[in-house]
């Protein structure tokens, strides 16, 4: 396959991610604008950070007239599982990849495309990720600029059900794997369970959930990790398996 | 304060944060305890990032308890990204017209 193939085939992947965006980026508008800032703005602030957890904390901060230094380490906590994705990504990505491809690649790393992006069952070309960020990021950047003119606008109702459709995106990412992979498989019911415990135990629920993210991700790896080491021709099978 | 001031900061961090493990790791990691967490960290951030979290993210808890059962046995049965994130708003509108 080549560059423009790829280009199309992530396109096509970020449909459904960038629809998923423009209906919870809706949401973050309004609260852009309950920190006073203009659609223009809170546009520019989706196309360059697309983030939902970090966005929110930071329009959160600005309302409260937080320093530029605590909007900065607010962003580095609630974004810190992008260090764990990437760290990831640079694994998967195909050999020779040029450096400044890899600054473009790191730009795009979100939840869904990162998701999207690591499911394919060969070595990832960066042109894949590129074309599911374009559309993706389309979605969410207009969904933020909207959000921000409709403000209370909108049927409450409308935003409860397309804000369950990004946690549809991620069910479609970990499930198929889990039903190839038992150890996977076991892994989504220990991490359900052990997330479940850390909202609600008390002290532990007090922690932020950017930070409580990060703690489960690396305990519960890092002992799967320990405990299941994969073979060393995983990825191969992988390969061989399309 | 400034606002592009503010959104400057958030817009570095983030990017830092995201390129760094990119451009820094440019080789195959061939210690396995690594690459065996490396290959469990996307699944294991996913499942933590959906549930509970999921239930919040309606008006009704049930719509989306509803929604997430559903999700996992459409994706467990083989369909595609789009047709689980649709089927999963379809149901808590459906079913918060009842509830």
């Amino acid at each position: 396959m080549n560059r423009r193939k790829w280009f199309l085939k992530g396109m096509r992947a970020g449909i459904p991610i960038s629809l998923g965006y423009f209906a919870v980026s809706l949401a973050l508008g309004i609260a852009a604008k309950n920190a006073g800032i203009t659609s223009w703005q809170a546009a520019l602030t989706s196309l360059l950070i697309n983030a939902s957890a970090g966005e929110y904390a930071g329009f959160t901060l600005i309302a409260a007239g937080a320093t530029y230094l605590e909007v900065a380490v607010m962003e580095a906590v609630a974004n810190a599982r992008y260090l764990l994705m990437s760290a990831s990504l640079s694994q998967k990505l195909k050999s020779g990849v040029p450096f400044w491809q890899r600054l473009l690649m790191g730009f795009t790393v979100t939840d869904e495309i990162f998701g999207v992006s690591i499911s394919l069952p060969v070595p990832l070309d960066p042109f894949f990720t590129y074309g599911t960020f374009c559309v993706a990021t389309m979605g969410w950047t207009s969904g933020t600029f909207v959000g921000v003119l409709l403000g209370g606008v909108l049927p409450l109702r409308v935003i409860s059900a397309l804000s369950v459709g990004l946690y549809g995106m991620f069910i479609s990412v970990f499930i198929p794997e889990a039903r190839k992979n038992r150890v996977v498989l076991g892994l989504v019911a220990v991490s359900f369970a052990a997330s479940l415990a850390c909202a609600y135990l008390p002290l532990i629920s007090k922690i932020s959930e950017g930070i409580r993210i990060i703690i489960l991700t690396i305990v519960i790896s890092l002992i799967a990790a320990l405990l299941f080491p994969i073979k060393d021709d995983e990825s191969k099978e992988k390969e061989a398996e399309e | 304060m400034n606002i592009y001031i503010y959104i400057a900061c958030m817009a570095g961090v983030t990017f830092l944060i995201r390129v760094l493990p990119l451009t820094l790791i440019r080789k195959e990691i061939k210690n396995k305890t690594l690459r065996s967490f490396l290959y469990y960290v996307p699944y294991v951030t996913l499942s933590v990032m959906t549930f509970p979290a999921i239930l919040h993210a309606t008006q009704s808890p049930i719509a989306a308890a509803a929604a997430l059962v559903a999700g996992i046995l459409l994706a467990w049965f083989g369909r595609s990204l789009f047709f689980v994130a649709v089927s999963s708003c379809v149901i808590v509108f459906l079913l918060e017209l009842f509830l």
